[in-house]
């Protein structure tokens, strides 16, 4: 009798310690917080550039394999949680060094390079105060660009090198954000806060005319590939591979296309 | 006997489990990384640059809601009248939004679209993507926590004390400044410390509102989550130093001199 009430006793607590432990697990790690329904079997946890939110939205629903959860952010920040040990099945990346980053350190496969992109210069469809590039320069332009370790703010320092030393300290004099990913830059933009920011092609095309583009001059136009890989460890290694197929030649490129995005460049990985 | 026992035990375990849960995370921030290190970066121009855009605003902005903040609750805290509660529950209400919601709500009525946003650019006022941009979303997410603590410390002073100043002769004015607020004074320190604590640790309001720049609208939160991708350490030393800072405030509510009497407490 008095073995079975001290087991009942210990029975609650370890019950109630566990729990606790599984409600803070949970919320520890669980991005979504829902419990997936069961059409798709398998759940593929992928991390993804901002810039990517239209596209992979569509491959989401395209993708028959597993259902996906994504977590949308700059593809710094996303790496840097992989490389404190988040497990992601999938990484894809808004360049390609980012990747190769962490694949030098072990953390994932052979990046595969999956699109391209184009920089240009995006204005309120609306205003007028920005109509090429030379209207950077003018003093009371305010300018929205990405923050140095984000993809798009490193490509928008290699556009400003390339335009010549007056004219990049004349922009970066006017620029009065720098964001932690391409999204924070179009909101800046949609809500009238900048008058310009440097953002990816697909980004304008995303907010079905709020936003209009200028094209870069050609010669400060760099390259833009988008690189993608299979983290070390994953839980779902199949349907990551089946992602990233789908991103080169199956519904995930048709996504990527509609989106605006272009091919990937001619593959320099195998130099790597 | 043992019917009694194991109820304690389970209580015991919840508080175990509950402490380790919550303390572990603040404990490594300070140990993931050798102090030597953490208190070098703390030498980082640009984390300095964050810390004394963090203490500025702050201060303007907690400033910004005593001034105001303290005569607003006085009248709620001492009137009756129809849809108080209302009011009541208008002025706590950001204290439960989102931090994105509340960057949002401050863009559509402060941004250049706006309701207000015509008539700050006639006064040549700019807040978006301003250091006073910081002030502003600072006192919206800060300010209701100084005035429901203050509207609590106001309810709980004895009116009869009020009246006794009143019959003595003095005028309204005077009985607010010489016998409410230095008998409230406990209960609005609270409140400022809390309100203070909320307002160093903003993050959402302020990217959306405000952005990001070195020296202009760059806050240590900010700061943090810029330097999370490329130098952990540095985002570690400076969440040491919002940790120390954040902890002093909650130390100074506990240590505040005399009875504070809690929101929630009254009313």
């Amino acid at each position: 009798m008095r073995d079975v009430r001290s087991t009942t006793r210990w029975t609650a607590a370890a019950g109630l310690a566990l729990a606790v432990f599984a409600v803070g697990a949970c919320g520890g790690t669980s991005r979504s917080g829902t419990s997936p329904s069961r059409a798709k079997a398998h759940t593929l946890t992928v991390f993804a550039a901002a810039s990517l939110t239209t596209a992979f939205g569509a491959y989401a629903r395209d993708f028959t394999t597993a259902r996906v959860h994504y977590s949308f952010g700059g593809s710094d920040q996303l790496a840097a949680q992989i490389e404190h040990g988040l497990k992601p099945d999938v990484f894809a990346a808004a360049n390609t060094q980012l990747p190769e980053r962490l694949f030098a350190k072990g953390l994932v496969s052979r990046p595969v390079r999956f699109a391209a992109n184009r920089l240009v210069i995006a204005v309120p469809a609306r205003a007028a105060k920005v109509r090429g590039i030379r209207d950077l320069e003018r003093p009371g332009v305010a300018i929205a660009i990405g923050s140095p370790t984000v993809p798009i703010g490193s490509y928008t320092r290699a556009v400003l090198a390339r335009l010549g030393p007056g004219t990049r300290t004349a922009i970066l004099r006017n620029v009065r954000s720098q964001e932690p990913d391409v999204n924070g830059i179009v909101g800046k933009l949609t809500q009238g806060a900048v008058d310009a920011g440097f953002t990816y092609a697909t980004d304008v095309r995303a907010t079905k005319g709020a936003l209009r583009a200028i094209p870069l001059p050609r010669s400060a136009q760099p390259v833009v590939a988008y690189a993608a890989a299979i983290v070390s460890g994953a839980a779902e290694v199949p349907a990551a591979r089946a992602f990233l197929s789908g991103l080169l030649a199956g519904p995930g490129r048709h996504d990527l296309q509609a989106a605006g995005f272009l091919p990937p460049p001619a593959a320099s990985s195998s130099t790597r | 006997m043992i019917r009694r026992t194991w109820f304690p035990i389970v209580l015991g375990a919840a508080l175990a489990l509950a402490l380790a849960f919550l303390a572990l995370p603040v404990i490594a921030i300070f140990t993931n990384t050798a102090p030597g290190r953490i208190i070098g970066k703390l030498g980082d121009p640009a984390a300095t640059d964050a810390l004394r855009l963090s203490l500025e605003t702050s201060s303007i902005a907690m400033a910004a809601v005593v001034a105001v903040g303290t005569p607003a609750a006085y009248i709620l805290a001492t009137r009756s009248f129809r849809g108080r509660s209302a009011v009541v529950t208008l002025v706590e209400l950001p204290l439960v939004l989102p931090p994105a919601v509340a960057g949002i709500a401050l863009l559509a009525a402060l941004g250049p679209d706006g309701i207000l946003g015509g008539a700050l650019r006639t006064a040549h006022v700019e807040l978006v993507l301003q250091t006073a941009g910081v002030v502003v979303a600072l006192a919206f997410v800060g300010a209701p926590f100084y005035m429901r603590q203050a509207i609590a410390a106001f309810g709980a002073v004895d009116p009869s004390l009020i009246d006794a100043a009143r019959t003595l002769g003095s005028s309204e004015a005077a009985s607010f400044g010489r016998v409410a607020v230095p008998v409230a004074a406990p209960g609005l320190a609270a409140g400022l410390a809390l309100a203070w604590a909320r307002a160093i640790g903003e993050f959402g309001a302020t990217l959306m509102f405000a952005g990001s720049l070195r020296g202009v609208t760059q806050t240590a939160p900010l700061a943090i989550y810029d330097r999370f991708a490329t130098d952990f350490p540095a985002a570690l030393a400076l969440s040491a130093v919002l940790v120390v800072a954040s902890a002093g405030l909650l130390l100074a509510v506990k240590l505040v001199p005399g009875r504070v009497v809690l929101a929630g407490a009254a009313r």
